[in-house]
């Protein structure tokens, strides 16, 4: 097992405008990226767990050319409201380094 | 410059700021910053003679930010003895107009949307329409020879004029979307920069100005990703551009060819509004603590601080809970994920607590704020007899007044009978 965050070239998060929160996690080399899309391992119900969104209100993209996973879901918390943490969403990835990808 | 653009797009504006640009009628950054990159356009579009088309004057296009832009322009104007026909399009919607698309039907909501009322519309502070390329073109058609608008779309200002000159729509919005971020799509930015496109009938090269930073397929390909929910498919006004068939070729280090982007045009034209709205005035108290006997009861001891606040502020200003809302957030801890932290132990050996009170008034904001500061400040715990001092305080007053604060409170598109009804546009003859 390694965690993804010795494979990816670069793991981000931000804003997608005020009521949306992006994750993008790329690759350098496309073999990495198949490796990583075949475990499964970046799933759905990961997010769901990580995030608390149902798994309905998830994107998931597989970006083959920008060797890329991304995935896409509605802001816990609309940005500038009361109770928001993170203006520009940019501090909401660390848990996905986590996720453990099988050799 | 030596390349001769036939065009020179700048977008000027962004939510990405938060909802605090919107409410207060500021923009992000200062007019010596705008003035400063201005003047470089104004010098270059006349010098060459090509429309310079600036978008979402102001970071947030009301009418406030564009009449700052138009005040800075005319200043520019007379220090460089420049004289033109400008084009100032207005975004800011009538609250009217507002409440009578929505009696008919006409706004529909986005995911996720807020509750969007006539109540809502009446609380707005300021309420923009995201214009597409369509009154920059009316305005240039009007004799404008630069255009300054509101509110728009980040694809108006770059495929106007490939639009006009009749390339197909599918790529000049994806070189719009590239060229919109500048630098950002480059492998490694440096620093925010120019990129230029060079469009023609079956597709484009993108190009960055500094012939020192590197574009690969896949650094062009990426961008896609940025700050968008969807990599393959970006609504605009007019339609959707299609970007699951585009190919990315690099042709050498600075020189990446972009095709095969389509554009699907949609049954409604829509324009998408944005709205924000006082959530209140604030005052927020930063402090730490280091004592590891109170770090480690930290949930019981804030919430008997909760239950001594909210007793002191019914005591000594009749509020209830309804009047104010108290939060405390702890840096340490969970103060980037809040609830969503999946690290639950605190590990380090100190905690910086942000007390943040919101209230009707700045007055009750600044008050409650201090009899917060107060009660937590000598709040005993069981260890320890006899008083004790457990937050330290950097900062004398300790509390910080944040002014008003602001929330977004629209994520709905309009249905407006064509795509100029909601743009007014106006020519003035500058210098």
């Amino acid at each position: 097992m390694t965690k993804l965050a010795d494979l990816a070239s670069l793991i981000r998060s931000k804003n997608a405008g005020p009521f949306e929160l992006t994750f993008d996690i790329m690759f350098r080399e496309e073999s990495t990226y198949r490796r990583v899309v075949k475990s499964g391992a970046v799933s759905r119900i990961f997010v769901s767990k990580t995030y608390g969104v149902p798994e309905d209100e998830i994107m998931l993209f597989n970006v083959d050319n920008a060797l890329a996973i991304k995935i896409s879901i509605p802001r816990p918390i609309f940005q500038g409201d009361i109770g928001d943490s993170d203006s520009h969403c940019g501090q909401q990835y660390a848990p996905l380094m986590e996720i453990e990808i099988p050799e | 410059m030596e390349r001769k653009p036939h065009v020179i797009g700048c977008d000027a504006g962004t939510t990405d700021g938060g909802p605090y640009a919107l409410g207060a009628g500021k923009p992000s950054f200062p007019p010596s910053a705008v003035k400063r990159d201005l003047r470089f356009l104004l010098r270059g579009a006349k010098e060459l003679g090509i429309p310079l088309l600036v978008g979402s004057c102001g970071t947030a296009g009301g009418d406030v930010h564009l009449e700052i832009v138009r005040n800075i322009v005319r200043e520019l104007a007379r220090e460089e003895g420049l004289s033109f026909k400008a084009g100032f399009i207005h975004s800011e919607q009538n609250k009217d107009y507002v409440r009578e698309k929505l009696r008919a039907g006409r706004i529909k909501p986005l995911k996720p949307a807020p509750h969007f009322d006539e109540d809502t519309i009446g609380r707005s502070e300021r309420i923009v329409g995201m214009m597409d390329e369509s009154p920059y073109l009316r305005a240039l058609e009007m004799g404008a020879e630069i255009v300054f608008a509101g509110r728009s779309s980040d694809t108006a200002m770059f495929c106007a004029i490939p639009e006009r000159e009749g390339f197909p729509k599918g790529l000049s919005l994806h070189a719009a979307k590239i060229l919109e971020c500048g630098t950002a799509s480059a492998v490694q930015r440096k620093q925010p920069d120019c990129m230029m496109a060079t469009i023609s009938d079956d597709h484009f090269i993108v190009t960055p100005m500094d012939p020192s930073l590197r574009v690969t397929a896949q650094s062009i390909a990426s961008h896609s990703l940025y700050e968008n929910s969807d990599p393959f498919l970006l609504r605009e006004p007019a339609g959707t551009l299609d970007m699951r068939e585009s190919r990315y070729e690099a042709i050498d280090d600075n020189n990446v060819r972009v095709s095969g982007s389509r554009f699907i045009p949609a049954d409604t034209f829509t324009i998408k509004l944005e709205g924000v709205e006082l959530a209140g005035y604030q005052s927020i108290i930063i402090a730490s603590c280091r004592d590891p006997f109170i770090i480690r009861q930290l949930d019981d001891w804030l919430a008997r601080l909760r239950e001594k606040v909210a007793g002191r502020v019914l005591d000594v200003m009749s509020l209830g809970p309804d009047d104010y809302n108290l939060g405390i957030r702890v840096y340490g801890r969970n103060g980037t994920m809040g609830a969503l932290e999946p690290v639950k132990e605190i590990e380090g050996h100190e905690v910086c607590l942000v007390f943040e009170v919101t209230a009707r008034t700045q007055e009750t904001a600044t008050a409650i704020a201090s009899l917060t500061r107060h009660q937590a400040l000598h709040l005993p715990i069981p260890e320890w007899s006899g008083l004790i001092t457990t937050l330290a305080c950097p900062y004398s007053p300790a509390y910080l007044e944040r002014g008003r604060v602001y929330r977004f409170n629209v994520n709905h598109v309009v249905e407006p009978d064509d795509p100029y009804e909601m743009f007014p546009i106006e020519i003035e003859s500058i210098g």
